[in-house]
């Protein structure tokens, strides 16, 4: 009994936590203390509840009580800090808790919109800002965000308590970034979240291919992102984006754990409605005028294979054109690795091992596996076999992925022993 | 994980009459609050039975018979689902909780039905077998 109330407060405090700390944050000006204030409030329920049994409406109860606690401590704080100002404070005060009411009533997507902004906030390192954007956001617990980043707690603890001190120190304020500001501070946001999509979907170290609380919880704070900032085209093509990838977490992996390539997998067996999903935020993305952003070129990559039924009928001229606009918008090496991924695949092998010979150089893709794996692709079709073997061997020195490494030494091997048609790394045209 | 909030039908819902503009605006209301939690999937409303079709295979190995509604038993049929991504069977029942009373005048009933995923889905032929077994446990028996 009491372990179901408890399960059924840790679902609660789940779809509540980031409102609460929100608006904690508002009212208390730091969000360390805003979340030390919320927990209290959390165990005050857990405590309560199983005797009491759930209130009719536990998140307006929560709510209630933590902005009480709040103005507890706001009271304390005055008193201890500025006890000359007692009496007038005492009126203020009295104001403050009827402004305070209305905070409820109040749409909170503002404060969360402050929230988030402050957990992405490029002071803090992109581990910091992945970890403490989980916890207070995702309202996941440290022992989750540890397992989810196969960390020791210790070390996620720690990230998260420097994070929220050097936010205390700087006296980040908790506001929406002005006009010249709000484009870049956006793109760290979304950046955050693809982060943190992205570590789920190709881990990149361990033995797990895919880590799903990840991709999940990024998938869910797009979506969240999307409603409170509805008029960004970005944060649609990023929610476009993560909903065709997760369309296809389930045929990523075959049962033994092994990944399976885009080309390779079941596209009967992909998620039609995230599918769905994604060409619906896509279509939004498109709707707010100006060019497509990178997470909507992406988006739009991503929705040429939702839309092809088998491989063969891959619009790769299409792919290849949205990456050179991708390049323009974004340039990056790995754009232009996969760019030439597209463009192999619309006009042949050679045209694309061109671009790859030329990436060689670039000091930024030294140590990136994908860049042999490509290449030795390339030169397996091109029937250059045993150059292709070597690439497929450096490429496993370099992935830290130990799945990923064995598929690559096992194509390695299958070099020497057959030289058979093969597909195309999926990292490579995503 | 995945649920299925199935509003079952009602005497109201299959006679076609609409729900009160308050009901309605309620309804709105929730459906807005999933969409900004961003746990909503998918929300749909059904036409009543009366403009159905049922398929059935009475005699096993036999020929489907085909049978126009509207079927009885308003109980067992379904006015309307919301598909919901959730974190655990808690918090989908803590949605549905929240979800105002479906017809408001002493028939409302929400059912919780959990969503079969297969993370592992593969061609590999072991878990497409268990993936079949898992289907047909979850059809209906009659």
């Amino acid at each position: 009994m009491a372990s179901s109330i408890h399960r059924t407060v840790d679902a609660i405090w789940r779809m509540e936590a980031a409102k609460i700390i929100a608006v904690l944050t508002r009212m208390v000006r730091d969000v360390g203390i805003a979340e030390d204030l919320a927990q209290d409030t959390l165990i005050v329920a857990l405590e309560k509840w199983p005797e009491t049994g759930i209130p009719d409406n536990p998140g307006a109860w929560l709510m209630t009580a933590a902005k009480r606690r709040a103005l507890d401590y706001l009271r304390r704080d005055r008193v201890l800090g500025r006890k000359y100002e007692e009496i007038g404070r005492e009126m203020d005060m009295r104001q403050q808790d009827q402004e305070y009411d209305a905070v409820v009533e109040e749409d909170i997507g503002d404060d969360l919109l402050r929230l988030i902004f402050m957990t992405c906030h490029p002071l803090l390192s992109s581990q910091a800002r992945v970890a403490l954007t989980l916890r207070l956001l995702g309202g996941l617990t440290t022992v989750e965000i540890a397992h989810a980043y196969l960390v020791p707690e210790p070390t996620v603890a720690q990230r998260i308590v420097r994070a929220k001190r050097t936010l205390a120190e700087a006296r980040v304020p908790f506001e929406v970034p002005q006009a010249p500001e709000l484009k870049g501070r956006l793109s760290s946001v979304y950046e955050v979240i693809y982060l943190m999509f992205n570590e789920g979907y190709s881990a990149t170290s361990g033995e797990n291919w895919t880590r799903p609380l990840l991709c999940k919880e990024a998938l869910r704070l797009g979506r969240i992102l999307a409603e409170i900032v509805p008029s960004e085209s970005e944060v649609h093509g990023l929610v476009a984006l993560m909903e065709f990838q997760s369309s296809r977490l389930r045929t990523r992996v075959d049962s033994s754990g092994e990944p399976i390539l885009l080309m390779d997998q079941n596209r009967a067996q992909w998620d039609q409605l995230l599918i769905r999903r994604g060409f619906a935020a896509l279509e939004r993305a498109g709707r707010i005028p100006g060019a497509l952003g990178p997470y909507s070129l992406q988006a739009s990559i991503s929705a040429c294979h939702a839309r092809a039924r088998t491989p063969s009928e891959t619009n790769w001229i299409r792919i290849a054109a949205l990456y050179e606009a991708l390049a323009q918008a974004a340039p990056s090496p790995v754009v232009e690795l996969n760019r030439a991924v597209s463009l192999a695949m619309a006009f042949g092998p050679e045209v694309g091992l061109e671009i790859v010979d030329a990436l060689a150089l670039e000091p930024a893709l030294k140590e990136y596996h994908l860049l042999p794996s490509v290449r030795g692709d390339f030169l397996m079709k091109l029937g250059r076999v045993q150059e292709a073997c070597e690439e497929f061997k450096r490429a496993a020195s370099l992935t830290s992925n130990a799945r990923e490494r064995a598929m690559l030494l096992k194509r390695a091997s299958d070099c020497v022993t057959d030289s058979g048609p093969e597909s195309v790394s999926e990292t490579g045209t995503e | 994980m995945r649920f299925m909030m199935i509003v079952k039908a009602t005497q109201d819902s299959e006679e076609g009459i609409m729900p009160s503009q308050e009901l309605v605006d309620a309804m709105m209301k929730y459906n807005e609050e999933l969409v900004k939690a961003g746990v909503m999937l998918a929300a749909e409303g059904l036409h009543a039975s009366s403009g159905g079709i049922r398929i059935s295979y009475p005699e096993p190995g036999g020929k489907p018979q085909i049978m126009d509604g509207p079927f009885t038993e308003s109980k067992e049929l379904i006015a309307g689902f919301t598909l919901i991504e959730v974190n655990s069977r808690e918090e989908a029942i803590e949605w549905a909780m929240r979800m105002p009373d479906p017809h408001g005048r002493g028939e409302g009933v929400i059912e919780l039905r959990e969503v079969i995923e297969t993370p592992e889905l593969t061609s590999n032929p072991d878990s497409l077998a268990l993936h079949a077994q898992l289907r047909d446990l979850g059809r209906p028996k009659s």
